[in-house]
């Protein structure tokens, strides 16, 4: 084998190698990107408080039913699933600690976030797409509007403000939901279930489950605006976006939440 | 391929005749040192392009294409799908760089501004789209007036009355209720309008217009051409027009420019690009049913039937000049 030959050989593994590699930091390089230059574009005038009240409308207000009814029904599965547990040990008592501890630390911020990432991060990723490929976004820029600022900016910012209030309703129906499921129909002594509920969560539990809330909304509506930012070709293309939107938001909060998890464990050490 | 071009003495795309016959209009001198050319803001050509050059991967779209845009005339640049024409408009509207060369705007290079500077320089131009992009969460009020309110610290009242001012003009303002309506709510004709009332809000020295007659039946077509030439007429802007809409292209311009393989096969006057001579030329005018199969020259029925305005007015039209080809020069 020539030397001409070999090197042909080395520098082609090199690249299919390398590509991947290349790829994958190049997406989260471009994600980053993005979020700078939303960061920046948010401390630049001029500021339109319109836009962050209408995303913060679509993002909060428009998911809350859809967050009201999930949540009733995953603190009444928790306390139902709980109870199952509990009562080998005959502990059904301590429900109100169980489903509100777990409400406050994961379910709560988590499903929060998927259903917001499945509701408006879609919506976000489809109507940013089919700007893109209507022109609009061409449009904005050649009004010198910058479209980051005028289209992602408000949407990050929206997304980070909601989440943890909408966190805090998902933990308040869930928490109803136990209650009704527990007291009302499993007869759980209703002074048990609130009296272990307090004992067992403090407000730092809900401080975790915030600050997870805020992380996930930057992330979901990243993800969202990124996709249908760079939309090109047609609808099959917006289509995509969207698919791609809800994947990379649904993924990358599961991700996060071991990893803030971890973290937020050294900042907030269980005490018991 | 195109044949080779008949060598000129100027390897300049010719000037376009003025309107009323007046005196032909300088282009803009190059520097014999440099080759740089440095235009004056009284230059009759507002925009001169040299030597621009883009690529997207592999795909070389522009070759080193040349071109003058002549201040308050209708410059029209027709071509083929794909030769390159929306990404010239994206280009001169800064929103792609290109690899190499010069867009010049009176006289100021355009392609190595930054951001701020950008953001100056569009408040110049207007952009009618090719499918208008109007916003659709805005409605027709909205969408002519955000210029204004991104721009300006105006009263409603005043942005009010500039609105309705430009809805009359543009024969929108019989339109029932069409303040209020949503871009979804309007035909294609009048977002087309809509969408220059939102372009010449601003009173911009330059307007381009990205294949403006895309999908529109011939009428629309017509009130299209019309509302083009009344925009050059009595806002006095320069119009840049991409089109591929050839009856249209005779109808109204003052200056038509082909864009073939990446440079400016051939630029005058109507009546000079209709006899250049150039196989693409005569190809694309025969199809659009402008000259007669196999005619190359002498009369043209057709093209004066379609274009009486502009061809009578014309310096080529009874005797052309021959136009300049600087598809071999550039």
């Amino acid at each position: 084998m020539t030397d001409r030959t070999m090197d042909g050989r080395v520098s082609a593994i090199a690249g299919l190698v390398a590509s991947p590699v290349r790829s994958f930091f190049g997406y989260f390089g471009d994600h980053a990107t993005m979020l700078g230059k939303a960061i920046l574009w948010l401390f630049r005038p001029p500021f339109r408080l319109r836009l962050f009240l209408e995303q913060m409308e679509f993002i909060g207000v428009g998911s809350l039913p859809i967050i009201i009814l999930v949540g009733f029904f995953s603190g009444a599965v928790s306390a139902q699933q709980t109870i199952r547990a509990l009562s080998i040990f005959r502990q059904e008592r301590l429900v109100g600690a169980t489903v509100g501890l777990s409400l406050a630390l994961e379910l709560a911020p988590v499903f929060t976030a998927l259903m917001i990432t499945a509701r408006a991060g879609s919506g976000i990723a489809t109507e940013l797409g089919s700007m893109r490929i209507t022109e609009q976004i061409d449009a904005l820029t050649s009004f010198a509007v910058n479209p980051i600022q005028y289209l992602v900016t408000p949407r990050i910012v929206a997304a980070v403000l909601v989440m943890p209030i909408m966190t805090m309703v998902f933990n308040l129906v869930g928490l109803l939901g136990a209650y009704l499921f527990s007291v009302k129909l499993m007869q759980v002594d209703v002074g048990a279930f609130f009296e272990y509920f307090r004992f067992w969560t403090d407000p730092s539990d809900y401080l975790q489950g915030a600050v997870k809330a805020a992380v996930f909304g930057i992330s979901l509506s990243l993800a969202a605006c990124f996709q249908g930012f760079n939309v090109r070709g047609g609808a099959k293309e917006v289509g995509l976006a969207t698919t791609n939107a809800v994947v990379a938001g649904s993924v990358s909060v599961l991700v996060l939440d071991y990893f803030l998890s971890d973290m937020l464990a050294t900042f907030f050490p269980y005490q018991s | 391929m195109p044949p080779d071009p008949p060598k000129s003495s100027s390897p300049r795309p010719s000037d376009p005749p003025p309107r009323g016959g007046g005196p032909a209009p300088r282009t803009t001198p190059a520097d014999p040192k440099t080759g740089r050319v440095t235009g004056r803001v009284t230059d009759p050509v507002q925009i001169a392009i040299r030597g621009l050059h883009k690529s997207f991967g592999v795909q070389h779209v522009l070759r080193g294409l040349d071109l003058d845009i002549y201040r308050g005339k209708i410059n029209i640049i027709i071509g083929g799908s794909g030769q390159g024409k929306s990404v010239l408009m994206k280009l001169l509207m800064g929103l792609l760089k290109p690899d190499e060369g010069q867009i010049l705007v009176d006289g100021q290079d355009i392609v190595a501004l930054n951001d701020v500077e950008w953001a100056k320089l569009r408040r110049k131009y207007g952009m009618v789209f090719q499918y208008a992009a109007l916003f659709d969460s805005l409605n027709v009020v909205e969408n002519i007036a955000f210029p204004l309110i991104e721009r300006y610290h105006l009263s409603n009242d005043e942005i009010m009355s500039r609105v309705r001012d430009l809805l009359q003009k543009l024969d929108l303002a019989s339109v029932g209720g069409i303040e209020q309506k949503f871009p979804a709510e309007l035909s294609g004709g009048q977002r087309k309008r809509v969408g220059l009332a939102r372009a010449l809000i601003d009173r911009p020295e330059i307007l381009l217009y990205d294949e403006p007659t895309t999908g529109l039946d011939p009428v629309a077509t017509k009130n299209v051409d019309d509302m083009i030439l009344r925009a050059s007429q009595d806002f006095g802007v320069t119009s840049v027009v991409i089109s591929h809409d050839m009856a249209s292209t005779f109808r109204i311009a003052d200056s038509v420019s082909m864009l073939y393989d990446g440079k400016i096969l051939v630029s005058g006057a109507a009546d000079e690009v209709l006899h250049s001579g150039f196989a693409p030329v005569q190809e694309f005018v025969q199809l659009a049913g402008l000259l007669p199969g196999g005619a190359t020259g002498g009369g043209a029925p057709g093209a004066a039937a379609a274009a009486p305005a502009k061809a009578a007015g014309g310096a080529g039209a009874k005797a052309p000049a021959p136009a300049s080809k600087s598809g071999a020069s550039s």
